[in-house]
């Protein structure tokens, strides 16, 4: 469905003297999804995964400028087709109920974006009910305004008003952030419940154990860089992760008793090495020098050069 | 039940605000008026001021009470003015309610349509320059605001009535009817004609304010959450602008606009000055040269409660409009 490859985004900015200076908040990244299937993107805050859902979406930043190869359903991406493709073949589920307009009427919000999708302006009211339906929300949650719903059934009007358009790429971003473990629990099924159903869904997180938890495979990304390319079943602690900082990631998680401790955020390395160079105890002159390639390794990927 | 106790509550506060505004209003301007360099009876005299001997002037300084020291003077002032009666314009000879209400009909239409023209015109530049922020379109709004922002209104005033009343003849150079004819024999579309130009010139002026706000009201909510939401679905940035940045942008501008009464009092001020409209504005001016203390201290009284009824209205329409506030019952 979706393929990337060595996808960067920089943002340019002028400093004193009106000099331009690019800085790279994604250097190289390689995924891809296919339908019936849900991928996460898992990483620290600020690796630049939000930045990829914008990217995809086309609705990065005026000053950002992006390269690299997007292919999606076998064509290649241009931005245009991206403004065309939004809404209708590739919907964004948003991380917070802050992404839902304070004075509307979330009905009115949902028909919009079916409307936007394709459906007819007579029709969009009819698909807003079925979608609240599908969802389990009562009828009367159209008429109320954004404030006055719960956490829970705010995913899920998010979730409604992503899905109503039949897209068939959805990207969820953090989906999972502040919320409550039973209606953690409730989003990510609606998530798989999305897959399960043909479509592919791009699960962008930093919340690892939720991911893993309905996620077919794991995409591992560290300073703007995909170090590695997992199924869900090789973070299970038997050694089968490649790369070290996903193994690090893995350890440090609770239920694993923080192991190890991570810094609070990977540097985003303008050397063109290695972006975890600074924390790896493999790390040799190397690393330091050049990104290495994508490498195959068992079913999976891996960006290493010592695995 | 909760909604009525809620707005009765509301309405008592705001009384109690209104009586300790006044109060304060009236002590302040009181002791301001008591320093003036001005003698109100040698302003009254005027040219008579050679014709007058000195008994003459006690007469008038006593039948005034001038010869009683200021803080009893207010208090006799306030009693009064507690009981409703504002006392009498030195300079008008007429109680200065009625001067008052006089010159407020004559003022009330210049800045009613002043404050109409700016607010709407305000309004959607304001919306048109953050929409398409950084356009061509964007940058001259921007210029016309921060110019008008940075410009006084006698100025603009004076510009304009050189233009189009000398150059050009296209207004009458000053007054709220023509010259010679009494109020009432003058036709409303006299009126109206003396009326464009002073009105022009506070709605040019006005406008600037209301667009810088809108501009970055809007900006903020073509930045937003919602906003980029709404792109993700594939709206285009008018529609963006319409269905969801109007609605929010809007609250914060009719507050702002019914906040800027004050201002446009301030306005009215210079611009009837320059354009010699005999409305309240002019009226103030006059009352404070010529030493008529009942009557400028009852403008200042008249334009609190105007001022505050502005603000006083803008609460409401936010409580009526914004329905997070609506729905909660909350008020203030």
């Amino acid at each position: 469905m979706l393929d990337i490859k060595s996808l960067s985004i920089g943002f340019s900015s002028y400093s004193f003297g009106l000099k331009k200076h690019t800085v790279l908040a994604i250097r190289s990244l390689d995924l891809s999804v296919s339908k019936k299937e849900v991928l996460a993107v898992v990483g620290q805050s600020g690796a630049g995964k939000s930045l990829l859902a914008h990217a995809l979406l086309g609705i990065l930043p005026r000053n950002a400028s992006l390269s690299g190869d997007l292919t999606f359903k076998g064509k290649k991406l241009t931005p245009k087709d991206m403004a065309l493709l939004r809404g209708r073949e590739i919907a964004l589920i948003p991380q917070s109920m802050t992404y839902l307009n304070p004075l509307l009427k979330v009905g009115v919000q949902i028909a919009r974006a079916a409307e936007l999708s394709g459906v007819s302006p007579k029709a969009s009211w009819k698909a807003t009910l079925e979608a609240l339906r599908r969802y389990r929300l009562e009828e009367k949650i159209a008429r109320r305004f954004p404030f006055q719903l719960s956490g829970g059934m705010a995913r899920r009007i998010l979730t409604a008003t992503a899905t109503i358009g039949k897209a068939d790429l959805i990207l969820a971003d953090e989906p999972t952030n502040g919320l409550d473990q039973a209606t953690a629990g409730e989003t990510l099924g609606h998530l798989r419940g999305l897959a399960d159903a043909g479509k592919a869904v791009l699960l962008i997180t930093h919340d690892i154990e939720a991911a893993l938890s309905i996620a077919d495979r794991v995409t591992v990304f560290c300073g703007g860089v995909t170090v590695e390319e997992a199924r869900a079943s090789d973070f299970n602690g038997s050694g089968k992760l490649r790369h070290p900082y996903s193994r690090a990631l893995w350890d440090a998680l609770p239920g694993r008793g923080f192991v190890k401790s991570l810094p609070a955020r990977s540097p985003i390395s303008s050397s063109g090495g290695c972006p975890f160079i600074f924390f790896c105890e493999k790390s040799t002159p190397l690393c330091e020098g050049s990104l290495p390639g994508i490498k195959n390794l068992n079913q999976g990927c891996v960006r290493c050069h010592h695995a | 039940m909760i909604m009525k106790n809620t707005l009765i509550l509301f309405c008592l506060k705001k009384i109690l605000r209104l009586m300790l505004l006044m109060a304060a209003v009236a002590t302040f301007s009181y002791v301001l008026v008591s320093f003036s360099p001005v003698n109100p009876v040698d302003a009254y005299l005027g040219t008579a001021i050679l014709k007058v001997s000195p008994e003459q002037r006690e007469i008038i300084a006593k039948r005034w009470g001038l010869d009683q020291p200021p803080v009893e003077r207010f208090f006799n002032w306030a009693s009064q003015l507690i009981q409703g009666n504002f006392g009498l314009s030195t300079i008008f000879n007429e109680p200065v309610l009625s001067v008052i209400g006089k010159r407020f009909v004559t003022s009330f239409w210049l800045m009613f349509l002043a404050w109409t023209l700016s607010g709407i015109f305000g309004f959607v530049l304001g919306v048109l320059s953050g929409t398409f922020e950084n356009s061509v379109l964007d940058k001259s709004i921007s210029l016309y605001a921060y110019t008008m922002a940075s410009t006084p209104t006698f100025w603009v005033g004076m510009v304009l009535l050189t233009v189009f009343s000398i150059q050009l003849g296209w207004t009458p150079v000053c007054c709220a009817w023509p010259v010679g004819l009494s109020p009432e024999q003058a036709t409303l579309g006299q009126r109206v004609h003396h009326l464009v130009l002073p009105a022009f010139t506070l709605s040019l002026i006005g406008i600037a304010q209301i667009t810088l706000h809108t501009r970055e009201k809007t900006i903020e909510a073509m930045n937003s959450d919602y906003a980029a939401f709404a792109r993700a679905q594939g709206e285009k940035d008018l529609g963006i602008a319409f269905r969801h940045a109007l609605r929010n942008v809007l609250l914060p501008a009719v507050t702002l606009q019914f906040a800027s009464i004050g201002e446009l009092f301030g306005g009215a001020v210079l611009a009837e000055q320059v354009f010699s409209y005999p409305g309240l504005g002019k009226t103030t001016v006059e009352a404070g040269y010529r030493g008529d203390v009942p009557l400028l201290l009852g403008i200042v009284i008249f334009s609190t409660l105007f001022v505050f009824a502005g603000n006083t209205m803008a609460d409401l329409i936010y409580q009526a409009v914004d329905p997070r506030i609506r729905k909660t019952g909350g008020l203030i």
